[in-house]
This record gives C-alpha cells, sequence and structure tokens, in this order.
C-alpha cells in the first residue's frame, strides 16, 4: 500500500502548487526514487490540477523518471571532454558488462545506466558516476572491476 | 602556514577525502591546520595540496594519495619542505600567465566558512555599493564595459538600467547557474569555490535595479554547488548582508535557491523563467524582454555567475581599472573551461584580447603527446570548432570570434587533436540539439533531426555529395529562421566544421573513409601477431563470433563478420588490435 501521508506533508510544503510543479517532483523523488503513477494521481486530484500538465512538465525534464532505477544507477558521461576522450565506448562497454540496454533495469533490480551530459569532471574524462560518486580516466578493465565489485558487495549485503 | 588543500567536486572524484583523512591524522593536535578549499584550477593536478609558508611562499603538491599526502604533512611538521609530488613548474607555467578577478579567491579560500572572505576583503564593495545612489552603481559598471559572461555578451549596465527603468511594482533578479555547455564547470567552480563572490555580485545588483527579491538557478547535476551556495545565502544573511535593512541601510533583499531538473534549454533566459514558474521549460519570443516582463511579469534581470563575481571587484578598484586589465577594446577577464586533449586541463582566466595559443600553449602547456591542435571548439554547442593554424593570431575577443563563425560562448574550451574527427563532432553537437529542442518552433524540431540523419549517414559511410550544399542550406535556415537562442545557434558546428574542414566531409563521403580513425563504421579491424599473446580475452568479448583462434597463439578477426563495435581493442591488454580505415578504392 502506498503511503499517502509523507506525500501529503510534501504538498503542505507548497502555497501554490503549480508554480511548484518542479520542486513537489523532485521532493516526491527523493522519497520514491521515482515518479508512481499513483502519487501523480494522488497529487493532481488534491490540488485540483488536471493530470496532463502534472505529465506534461514532469515528462518535459531528463531528471523525472517513471520507473524505478536500478539500485546501482550508472551516470556515463558524454559531455564534450568524455565524448573526445572515448566516452561512446565507454558507454558500450557498460552495455556489454551488464547486458542491459540505456535506462532497461536488470531482473534482479541491481542496475541501470543512461547517458548523461557533462558530470563537471571533465578533467578526469572519460567519466561516470554511480549514486553520487565520481569514477574517472575509465577504461574497459575499470569498468569491469568496479561492476564486479558492486555485484559482489550487494551480494554479501555490504552497503556502499 | 597555510595548508589548503582543493574540495571541488573534481579534486573529491581523484580521491581528496581519503587525502584530507590521511592528513588530518598527523595534524591532529598540532599547530598546522588543513583549510578545505575549492579549486583554484588546476584540476590536471588533483588531489592537490596548496602550501603558503610564513613568508608567503606558494607549494603545490599534486595527484597525491593517501600515503604521500602522509608523508608531506609528517614533513611540513618537521619544518621541511617535501619535495615528492611538488609540482613547482607545472604550476608556475599554468598560474602565472593568468590574470584572475573572478577567480581570484577559488582555491584560496574556505568557502564554507564567510570569515575567510570577509577576510580577503569580503563585501567591502556592498558596504560601499550601500552608501552609493543607484545610478552612480550603474554608471561604474557602464565604465568597466563588463559584458555578460553568460554567452552573448550584452552590456551588463545597460540591462540593469533597462531594469531599473521598467515600470512594475517590484524589480526581481535571477542568477543564471544552469551552465548547460556539456564540457564546461566555470560556473560549478566558482559557486563552490567562492560562492560569496556571486551572492556579494547579486546584492550589489539587486541595490542598483531596486529588486527586492532574488534566485539562484542551479543545475541538478551539481550538488556540492548547490550544498555550498545554501550555506552561504544562510551565512550572509546572519551577518546582515542578505534580508532586511542591509549593512545597517534601508535596503532589503533576499535570495532564495532554485535547482533546475535537467533541460539545457532552461539555461535560456524566458526558459528558465517558465521553469520557474513551474511550466515546461519552452522559450517565449522576445521582446518583450525579461527586463520588461519576467519572472511573474515583473521586471527582471537575469544574469551569468561569472557576470556577477566580477562586480565587487568593480566596485572595488572602479570601473576604469577593469578596462585597463586587457588590452584590448572588450574589457576585463574571461574565464574558460580548458579540457580534452590537453595536458594541463582546468579552470583558466585571462584577459581578454589573449590569443588562444597563449591559452593552450604556454598556460595549457600543449596538447598531451606532444601534438599539434587540430581545433579547438569554443561556446559548446552553441559556438564552432575552429582549426589549429587560426590560434595563434586569433584573440579572445567577442567581434573577432563572431567574425569566424564561433561564439565566445560561456567559457568552454575543448582541444582536438588529430584523433577527434570533424564530422562526428558536428554530429555529436547536431544530436545534443536536437535532444535538447525544446520542439516548440518547427525549423529547429524538424530542421534538426533532419540535419542529425543526414550527418549519421555520412558517419556511417552512407553520405552522398549533394548532402554537402543540402547541409549548408538547411543548416542556415535553421539558424535564421528559429524562435530563440537554441536553434539559432544549433547549426554552427555544423557550419564551422564545413567552413573549416572540407576534406574530412570529402573523406566520409568520396572514399568512405574516417582520417581520424573514430567513425566506427568506417574502420577495419585487425589483430597485431607480434602483440597478440593469445590469452583470448579479444574472443571472449565479440558478440559477433568474428574472431577465431587457439590459446596462446595469435587470434584472427574475420572482417566479413566483424560488426565494428570497438569491445576488443577496448578489452586488449596488449594494444595488439589495431585499427585502420582504408576506404574504398575511388
Ligand atoms: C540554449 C541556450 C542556453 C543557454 N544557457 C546558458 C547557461 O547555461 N548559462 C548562462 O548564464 N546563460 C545561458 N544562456 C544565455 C541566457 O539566455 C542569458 O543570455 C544569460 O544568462 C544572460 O546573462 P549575462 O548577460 O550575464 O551573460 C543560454 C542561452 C541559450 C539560447
Ligand atoms: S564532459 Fe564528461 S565530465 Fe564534463
Amino acid at each position: 500500500m502506498t503511503d499517502f501521508s509523507q506525500v501529503d506533508s510534501i504538498l503542505n510544503k507548497y502555497t501554490n502548487v503549480s508554480e511548484s510543479l518542479i520542486p513537489l517532483f523532485q521532493d516526491i523523488q527523493g522519497l520514491f526514487g521515482y515518479l508512481p503513477q499513483e502519487i501523480l494521481r494522488y497529487v493532481a486530484d488534491k490540488a485540483s490540477l488536471p493530470l496532463a500538465q502534472l505529465a506534461g512538465v514532469a515528462t518535459f525534464y531528463s531528471q523525472f523518471c517513471f520507473t524505478p532505477p536500478g539500485k546501482y544507477e550508472i551516470l556515463v558521461c558524454l559531455g564534450t571532454a568524455c565524448h573526445v576522450n572515448n566516452g561512446e565506448s565507454m558507454a558500450s562497454i557498460i552495455a556489454a558488462e551488464t547486458g542491459l540496454a540505456e535506462k532497461e533495469v536488470s531482473a534482479d533490480g541491481l542496475f541501470s545506466w543512461q547517458r548523461v551530459a557533462c558530470l563537471g569532471c571533465c578533467s578526469l574524462a572519460p567519466v561516470m558516476m554511480i549514486n553520487g560518486q565520481v569514477y574517472g580516466n575509465l577504461t574497459h578493465k575499470k569498468i569491469s572491476a568496479i561492476i564486479r565489485q558492486l555485484r559482489k558487495e550487494s551480494a554479501g549485503g555490504v552497503k556502499i | 602556514m597555510r595548508l589548503l588543500l582543493g574540495f571541488g567536486s573534481c579534486g573529491l572524484a581523484a580521491g581528496a577525502l581519503t587525502v584530507s583523512e590521511s592528513m588530518q591524522k598527523v595534524l591532529a593536535d598540532t599547530n598546522l591546520q588543513l583549510t578545505l578549499v575549492g579549486c583554484n584550477g588546476m584540476c590536471f593536478a588533483e588531489p592537490l595540496l596548496q602550501v603558503i609558508d610564513d613568508a608567503g611562499e606558494n607549494y603545490y603538491y599534486g595527484n597525491l594519495n593517501e600515503d604521500i599526502a602522509s608523508n608531506i604533512a609528517k614533513a611540513l611538521l618537521a619544518g621541511q619542505i617535501p619535495q615528492q609530488n611538488l609540482l613547482m613548474q607545472d604550476a608556475n607555467d599554468f598560474l602565472a600567465p593568468q590574470t584572475r578577478v573572478a577567480l581570484a579567491h577559488c582555491g584560496l579560500i574556505d568557502p564554507e566558512n564567510i570569515e575567510e572572505y570577509l577576510w580577503v576583503g569580503g563585501y567591502t564593495a556592498l558596504k560601499k555599493a550601500v552608501l552609493m545612489n543607484l545610478e552612480e552603481i550603474i554608471a561604474e559598471v557602464k565604465l568597466s564595459g563588463l559584458r555578460g559572461r553568460g554567452g552573448a555578451g550584452f552590456p551588463t549596465w545597460l540591462k540593469w538600467q533597462n531594469t531599473r527603468l521598467a515600470p512594475g511594482k517590484e524589480k526581481f533578479l535571477i542568477c543564471n547557474a544552469d551552465e548547460g555547455d556539456p564540457g564546461a564547470f566555470m560556473d560549478r567552480s566558482l559557486l563552490e569555490s567562492d560562492p560569496h563572490s556571486v551572492i556579494e555580485g547579486m546584492v550589489i545588483a539587486a541595490r542598483a535595479i531596486g529588486a527586492t527579491q532574488g534566485i539562484i538557478y542551479v543545475r541538478r547535476e551539481y550538488p556540492l554547488a548547490v550544498k555550498r551556495i545554501g550555506k552561504a545565502i544562510l551565512q550572509a544573511k546572519n551577518k546582515g548582508f542578505l534580508g532586511d535593512n542591509i549593512c545597517g541601510s534601508d535596503f532589503n533583499f533576499n535570495l532564495r535557491l532554485v535547482q533546475g531538473a535537467g533541460a539545457f534549454i532552461c539555461g535560456e533566459e524566458t526558459a528558465l523563467i517558465a521553469s520557474l514558474s513551474g511550466k515546461r521549460g519552452m522559450p517565449t519570443f522576445k521582446p518583450p524582454y525579461p527586463s520588461e516582463r519576467g519572472y511573474h511579469d515583473l521586471p527582471t534581470n537575469i544574469n551569468n555567475v561569472e557576470t556577477f563575481a566580477n562586480i565587487a571587484w568593480i566596485i572595488n578598484n572602479g570601473g576604469l581599472s577593469f578596462g585597463d586589465l586587457s588590452n584590448d577594446e572588450n574589457s576585463g577577464t574571461k574565464v574558460f573551461a580548458l579540457t580534452g586533449k590537453i595536458k594541463r586541463g582546468g579552470l583558466v582566466e585571462v584577459p581578454l584580447g589573449t590569443t588562444f595559443s597563449k591559452v593552450i600553449y604556454e598556460i595549457g602547456g600543449g596538447l598531451k603527446n606532444g601534438k599539434e591542435a587540430k581545433a579547438i571548439q569554443i561556446g559548446g554547442p552553441s559556438g564552432g570548432c575552429l582549426p589549429g593554424k587560426l590560434l595563434s593570431t586569433l584573440k579572445i575577443n567577442y567581434e573577432e570570434l563572431a567574425s569566424v563563425g564561433a561564439i565566445m560562448g560561456s567559457g568552454g574550451l575543448v582541444v582536438m587533436d588529430d584523433s577527434t574527427c570533424m564530422v562526428d563532432i558536428a554530429r555529436f553537437f547536431m544530436a545534443f540539439n536536437k535532444d535538447e529542442s525544446c520542439g516548440r518552433c518547427t525549423p529547429c524540431r524538424i530542421g534538426m533531426v533532419r540535419l542529425e540523419e543526414l550527418l549519421t549517414e555520412i558517419c556511417q559511410g552512407q553520405g552522398k555529395e549533394e548532402y554537402i550544399p543540402f547541409l549548408e542550406t538547411l543548416g542556415k535556415h535553421v539558424k535564421s529562421t528559429s524562435l530563440c537562442g537554441l536553434g539559432n545557434s544549433a547549426p554552427n558546428p555544423l557550419l564551422t566544421t564545413m567552413r573549416y574542414f572540407p576534406e574530412e566531409y570529402a573523406a566520409h563521403i568520396k572514399e568512405k573513409r574516417c582520417p581520424a580513425l573514430k567513425c566506427q563504421a568506417l574502420l577495419d579491424y585487425s589483430i597485431d601477431e607480434e602483440k597478440c599473446t593469445g590469452c583470448g580475452q579479444c574472443f571472449k568479448v565479440c558478440s559477433a563470433g568474428a574472431i577465431s583462434g587457439m590459446r596462446k597463439q595469435a587470434y584472427h578477426i574475420d572482417s566479413s563478420l566483424c560488426i565494428k563495435c570497438g569491445m576488443c581493442q577496448s578489452s586488449c591488454l596488449f594494444d595488439a588490435v589495431k585499427i585502420s580505415s582504408k576506404g574504398v578504392a575511388m
């Protein structure tokens, strides 16, 4: 059962919901990891806004997702500096190592990956970020090792 | 003695946290203290420690790890200047030719402690500004010749004056920290390293235009900048530099922070305002300009982070001195994020009018591997690719850059060597702009889809000669007929690569060859039998079954089965997979 009380307390923070949709969605995604459809419906009802308005805003911005991401969400940088330093190959390597297409979540819920533009660490290109941690100067070997390590940690129940 | 450890995003990504822990262990309960600072721009050497001894001499220690850092701390405690990892030459060559105004305090003070900003003279300009009348502040900024550092270079004083004179019961002030150029990080670094200088610039601007409320709109990929600017706002409020009766005057100004949600177009000012109002970030037609009708329909002044970071200096030193910083009709300095195939990549601030070769070869130390620069990309997705041969004469100047087909942009400067394919770069930026187009106007929404398709075909060896004139015509149409700055500038990378590198387009189209060995469909993979150790790694990763051979003997690639994914090459530990682009015989 979805717990709407936390959503209520988020909603209470905003006097003008229509104008505050973006920070509101950021709060909701912070809580659930994504924007669940039933929550969007709930917010639309509560604030008397058309669901289409909420969906229109949420789908415009790349931050918002509508399905739960993997436990380890890999963001591969494809900004200019990373592109020039072979970033696209790093994306192929991650696809091969995880066996996943972009934005697909593995059956065990462990991994998902997507391309992003510039993580602001261009001097360490090529770069990826996993749950807030940046890894720079990537190579095939380094990526394999990191993914293997995450698999191991997750199997051993160790939190990173 | 001051010990300054770089604690910006780049430093932390390179391992500054463990370095700081190992140093703290050694320094605990001693009279030496470690100060965690932002980034001094030497990203190429992170994690980086700067030591300033009691005589004011500077020592830079780069590429640290736990053990080395702990040894350095021990030696410093013992009164020595250790030689290990000392980077005097690099630091001097990198820093000495720069002129730092916006970056003046970056890497030298703790950004989370307002006392350190006050210690270097922070908020003295604001104290001065509250005693000046509004016209005087604007006149000083006019004298300085400061132009917007967010890309277009609009005179800052004029924008302030327009907002001030526009009718409206209240005025609004916005700092654009959306920094969308993928490959640039000037604004991130400024906010992480010296947030108070941006706040001080904003409060002075607010006073000049008569604004009572302001917003800093920060890109969501910058969590550390968000944290530090948030902290700085609270500290400034406690000290009376924000809020009611600023510095004891009757002037009130409140500032808050809003995070973007991942959309490049929201860097465009009218889209930014739409996004602040909870809408899809779609630009609107100008006029009306935000200075007439902006956020909540109030006259709104929007400036870039770096523009604000120059203001306190101008008020303290006078507008004329700002002009004197440069030996050029464009006044002041500009910060660049120097990246790509450069030896000393990082943040660089130079007077306008400096030549690009000085930035790349003197400050940046030239290219990795000592190669020549084939091209530079300036201004990101809205900017252009300029050939290496222009660098020695081309100056960093708004008009000069426009005359060669590029723009100043916000400060992205990516250096490319012969391994970067210009057609691929044009395709890369076109794909970026196409993805980021908000879809409102037809030329931008559909024109870029077509342009990207054609460029992709060329990169895959399916281009035709008639594509060249068509790309140029369509590119110019998109540029001249789009609604906003995104479409008006998105064809620039395409048009400049076509202008300066026509032979690369010809090689792809006529010979089906990629001279830079980048476009995978045009490559041929083979195995160097001398280097191959027969480990079988390539065989394991080949998903096409194109690789055959026996362990301990050289493997072989069947080119008729090869799908050119490149996995064999990236997984080979012995550099035995060779690539070439033979093309087809004409
Ligand atoms: C597509 C597009 C993206 C932009 N992105 C940014 C940005 O990331 N940061 C920025 O300061 N200005 C950006 N701008 C320019 C802003 O619209 C605006 O001109 C600028 O913030 C004004 O500040 P300034 O006068 O201090 O330069 C962008 C413009 C366009 C058309
Ligand atoms: S381009 Fe990848 S971190 Fe900037």
